[in-house]
């Protein structure tokens, strides 16, 4: 269905770590030691450890990002043939057949994610000392952030499938926590395991591939199987795009394992932000790419990326038009988003490149247009509603500014860094298959619309705020973050300037034979800026010029109603999933207690029943017993009759 | 000849034990048994044990059975009516099935030509039996004398009663028998004798007192409760009759003046 | 000599059917010894059959062993007649459920 060649693939083959990158080990360990100080030190010493600990736990992912640019600038010196850099730690087992060590490797991909997450991740820890400044768990707030970069940076920075497992595990844990920050509201915990039971799935994918990896590989090195993987079966390699794929889904949040990310903003914004938006949601993608030498032999993996992301592409964005909850809006937005990631990555070689690109820049906005809703949160006295909001942009100028800054990105708007990265993705497709172009399209056209109206509906129409509400500007510790972070979302095209981001992954993904898409790549973004157009167009006229009640409207159509009911994704879940294991749980609970247990008892009390009616042989009477022996003698003589006769 | 004469006799004295109510006609018909076996033994070749049978057996042990009969109550008879329900039943039928096997399973064996007890015998049974007893089994022998002893302290130690009061001697006796005199008037002293004036000393028959009226007291309670005493005054009747024809003069009742103890009647009856 | 052993057999059938039917006690003891006889003219047709006098000897002791038995037994009836005031049987029936 997907035309493209496939060309060499790259072979992983790190050299050993000296140097500065002798400390590739130190990126891990800060927000390690972090976390252990600050929940095991918080434990034993709470009153010493609240008064520094969300600083301390600051500094120490500052600590990381300024190591992962100093490799950076020092990896950009060297050769594009030498960026691959590898440090052996320890073994970890070594069994009959299975030998793992924690092995870590430096190379194009990590590096970026490297900076992605210790860089947006130490922003997000800065925002977070002003926003948690009330809430007395902070320390501990501050101490699963740190656990969480420690694990998101182990997931990335490993060098085969079971140290990136401990990652995905870890960052599951963290995610866990984070959602159920705030453990008193039962929405909240009943959301963190929600995410966490709807990952697990997902993980099942992934450790079926880990153990199909072993046997079919004999390894989970990235090295190894980079090398050999030309050697396995199509059958074999299919299974494992395939189950590799079903990982990506429960961490990415892609159909069919997707009904957990709109719970999750159940968690703080920070955490919204860092996790569900810029960093472990795009685990899923980091996987597929870095997976490539199995996806690139197994097409029917490919397509089945392809089907998956385009079919969330267009539920997320569904979804977010109609949610009344600002983060749920962005939530679905991310949905959407990470969709066009995974097409991106599904599309093979061509794509690859540009899904990084547009993970990166969708870290930049999207991570600015979160934390950018916690500061009118914030200013709006914890009040999510969107129809209590309007006309906001005069009370908070900053927010506004950079908030607008990130949603440009996001629509596509020519010369934004959302632009340069979504159209080469969607120019990419229509090349390959023109249905899934157009689909892309589409999707971008929705994007345009839901977000127009989130802006619209928060800093312009007319304020529909609660009585005595007094929306103000937050403070500076929060706005930093988002300055820099708007910046960056307008900045970010930079990477694409000259292809260098193409060049940059070609020794982990290849380079792409030049295909020519069907039309002109101008026109294509000339298409795509009109498509949004017509979507932002809607927006006003549905919005701004339109009238939005305070309440929400009952009376809508059928397609407002399934939006609200995010496609009644819940409603499959239940009816698949949950209600036939609870019916399965109940009937094997009954079997247990009637059948199992009433088996048990029952054996007692038949035996205890059968003893009452024998016992009435022993009546006292001494020739009953002398009956008994008489009974005897027959046998015995019958016995010794029959044998002897 | 002999042994298809007494089985059926001693069949149905087995039987007989079954069904008969009184223990002691039980007892007897044991009896029969015993002594038809040791006719059997005597049939058998075996006559040292045809005598043991009868002197031992018959003639020590069902003794001994009867003499505990006397003592428990002869009386007692077991009713008909069976107390343990199908007892009577399972019996009947294990015995007919224990019979039958028995029987039938013995009729199956081949048991083999009888040699017979010529040679045996040859120096005589009880010198045979002698040398066996002292020569093979005197173990068992010696064991079986300790059981003799056994059993005989045994049952004396069982049968012997503890005396649980102090053994009345003579002047306790005596005590006794003035203090129910004094309290409920019964009679001091033995029974009143046939006396002077009595015609005949038969049990059932009362004494005469100086009157010629029969005293009551001198026939056992027992004979008058069952009515078998018989008229005194009319076997004096008989008697004067006789001495009549003999030609000797009867002796009548002496007229006038009796003893202190005569109930004060001074009518006078004289029998003739 | 089939007919000896037979006649022993039906003998020793009617003393247990007598054991198992009669209350009294010392009816019960006069079965016991019948079935002792029995097996006694079991023991001497035997030793008729085989021509050697292990079998009365067998028997005299089985004679000699009941006489003992049946001292001990008439005395413990005897016994507990005395204070029972009875020789059913039946009495001692307290040995059950």
């Amino acid at each position: 269905m997907l035309t493209h060649e496939t060309g060499h693939i790259p072979v992983v083959a790190p050299q050993g770590a000296d140097g500065l990158f002798s400390l590739l080990w130190l990126i891990i360990a800060l927000p390690m030691a972090g976390a252990v100080i600050l929940l095991v030190g918080g434990a034993i010493a709470p009153k010493v450890v609240d008064k520094w600990g969300h600083l301390l736990g600051t500094a120490l992912p500052i600590g990381s990002f300024l190591l992962s640019l100093a490799m950076f600038v020092r990896v950009l010196g060297l050769d594009a043939g030498d960026r691959q850099i590898g440090q052996h730690l320890y073994t970890w087992f070594d069994t009959a057949g299975l030998h793992v060590g924690f092995d870590l490797l430096y190379d194009p991909l990590s590096a970026l994610f490297l900076l992605l997450i210790t860089g947006v991740g130490s922003l997000i820890h800065v925002y977070s000392i002003g926003y948690m400044e009330h809430d007395e768990r902070r320390r501990r707030f501050f101490g699963y952030l740190n656990l969480f970069v420690a694990a998101m940076l182990v997931l990335v920075l490993s060098a085969n499938y079971l140290g990136l497992f401990l990652g995905w595990e870890g960052v599951g844990l963290a995610s866990y926590l984070l959602i159920g920050f705030w453990q008193h509201k039962p929405s909240a915990a009943a959301a963190a395991k929600k995410a966490f039971v709807i990952n697990r799935v997902g993980d099942i994918g992934l450790s079926l591939a880990i153990a199909l990896f072993f046997v079919t590989f004999g390894t989970t090195d990235f090295a190894s199987i980079s090398e050999h993987s030309s050697q396995a079966s199509s059958g074999a390699l299919t299974a494992l795009g395939l189950l590799l794929l079903l990982g990506a889904c429960g961490k990415s949040a892609q159909v069919p394992l997707q009904s957990w990310l709109l719970d999750a903003m159940e968690g703080p914004t920070p955490v919204s932000a860092l996790i569900h938006a810029a960093t472990m949601v795009t685990a899923g993608v980091y996987l597929v790419v870095r997976s490539n030498f199995i996806f690139e032999l197994a097409p029917h993996a490919q397509t089945a990326v392809v089907v998956v992301a385009v079919v969330t592409l267009l539920w997320g964005a569904i979804i977010g038009c109609a949610k009344d909850d600002i983060k749920k809006a962005l939530a679905g937005s991310t949905m959407s988003q990470i969709g066009y990631m995974m097409l991106g990555a599904g599309l093979g070689v061509a794509g690859y490149a540009f899904a990084i690109f547009h993970l990166l820049t969708h870290g930049f906005f999207k991570a600015n247009m979160f934390l950018g809703a916690g500061s009118v949160m914030h200013g709006m006295d914890d009040d999510v509603d969107m129809r209590h909001y309007g006309a906001l942009r005069k009370m908070m100028p900053v927010t506004f500014l950079t908030f607008a800054m990130g949603y440009l990105a996001i629509i596509g708007f020519p010369g934004f860094s959302g632009f340069w990265s979504k159209d080469k993705i969607i120019e990419v497709a229509l090349t390959q298959n023109w249905l899934v172009g157009t689909l892309a399209l589409l999707g971008a056209g929705i994007t345009g619309f839901y977000m127009t109206r989130l802006m619209l509906m928060t800093y312009f129409t007319k304020q529909r705020w609660e009585p005595d509400t007094h929306p103000h500007e937050s403070p500076a510790v929060m706005t930093g973050p988002l300055v820099v972070l708007a910046a960056l979302s307008v900045l970010g095209g930079v990477m694409l300037a000259g292809d260098w981001i193409v060049e940059f992954l070609a020794p982990v993904v290849g380079t792409a034979p030049h295909e020519a898409p069907p039309i002109a790549p101008i026109l294509i973004s000339l298409i795509a800026v009109l498509i949004v157009a017509v979507g932002v167009g809607t927006a006003l006229l549905s919005v701004q010029w339109g009238y939005v009640p305070r309440e929400a409207p009952q009376r809508v159509s059928f397609a407002t109603r399934a939006a609200r009911a995010d496609l009644y994704g819940d409603a499959i879940n239940d009816t698949l999933v949950v209600a036939p294991g609870s019916r399965l749980v109940s009937g094997l609970t009954t079997l247990d207690r009637k059948g199992i247990d009433g088996a048990v008892e029952g054996s007692a009390v038949a035996i205890r029943g059968y003893a009452g009616v024998l016992r009435r042989i022993q009546n006292g009477y001494v020739r009953s017993y002398a009956m008994s022996v008489l009974g005897g003698v027959l046998i015995v003589v019958l016995a010794l009759l029959a044998v002897n006769l | 000849m002999t042994f298809w004469i007494l089985a059926p006799i001693m069949v149905l004295a087995a039987l007989g034990i079954l069904f008969v109510r009184k223990a002691v006609h039980a007892a007897l018909l044991l009896a029969v048994v015993m002594i038809s076996l040791a006719v059997l033994y005597a049939v058998l070749d075996a006559p040292f044990l045809f005598a043991v049978q009868i002197i031992v057996y018959t003639g020590a042990i069902l003794m001994l059975f009867l003499f505990v009969l006397m003592l428990v109550g002869v009386d007692a008879s077991d009713s008909v009516v069976e107390t343990i329900r199908g007892q009577r039943v399972l019996a009947i039928v294990g015995g007919l099935v224990l019979g039958a096997t028995l029987v039938v399973g013995l009729t199956q064996t081949a048991l083999g030509t009888v040699v017979g007890l010529s040679d045996a015998n040859a120096g005589g049974n009880i010198q045979a039996l002698a040398n066996l007893l002292f020569s093979r089994w005197v173990f068992a022998f010696e064991v079986t004398s300790a059981l003799l002893i056994t059993a005989a302290v045994g049952a004396m130690v069982l049968a012997h009663r503890e005396r649980l009061e102090p053994k009345e001697t003579q002047p306790l006796a005596a005590a006794r028998r003035v203090r129910e005199y004094a309290e409920r008037g019964a009679h001091l002293g033995p029974l009143p004798p046939p006396g002077v004036f009595a015609r005949n000393n038969a049990v059932d028959t009362a004494a005469l007192l100086p009157d010629g009226r029969p005293a009551e007291s001198s026939v056992s309670r027992v004979l008058a409760a069952r009515g078998t005493v018989r008229s005194a005054p009319d076997l004096a009747d008989d008697i004067d009759e006789v001495q009549r024809q003999l030609g000797v003069e009867p002796e009548g009742v002496p007229e006038g003046g009796g003893t202190s103890d005569a109930t004060g009647d001074t009518t006078e009856e004289v029998h003739k | 000599m089939t007919e000896y052993v037979v006649l022993s057999a039906i003998l020793f059938t009617i003393g247990c059917v007598g054991v198992l039917t009669r209350r009294n006690a010392i009816v019960v003891f006069m079965c016991v010894e019948l079935m002792l006889n029995a097996c006694n003219l079991a023991l001497v047709s035997f030793a008729k059959l085989h021509g050697n006098l292990d079998g009365q000897i067998a028997a005299f002791f089985v004679m000699v062993v009941a006489a003992a038995e049946v001292v001990v037994g008439l005395a413990i009836i005897m016994t507990i007649f005395r204070t029972r005031r009875s020789a059913s049987v039946d009495d001692a029936s307290l040995l059950k459920y």
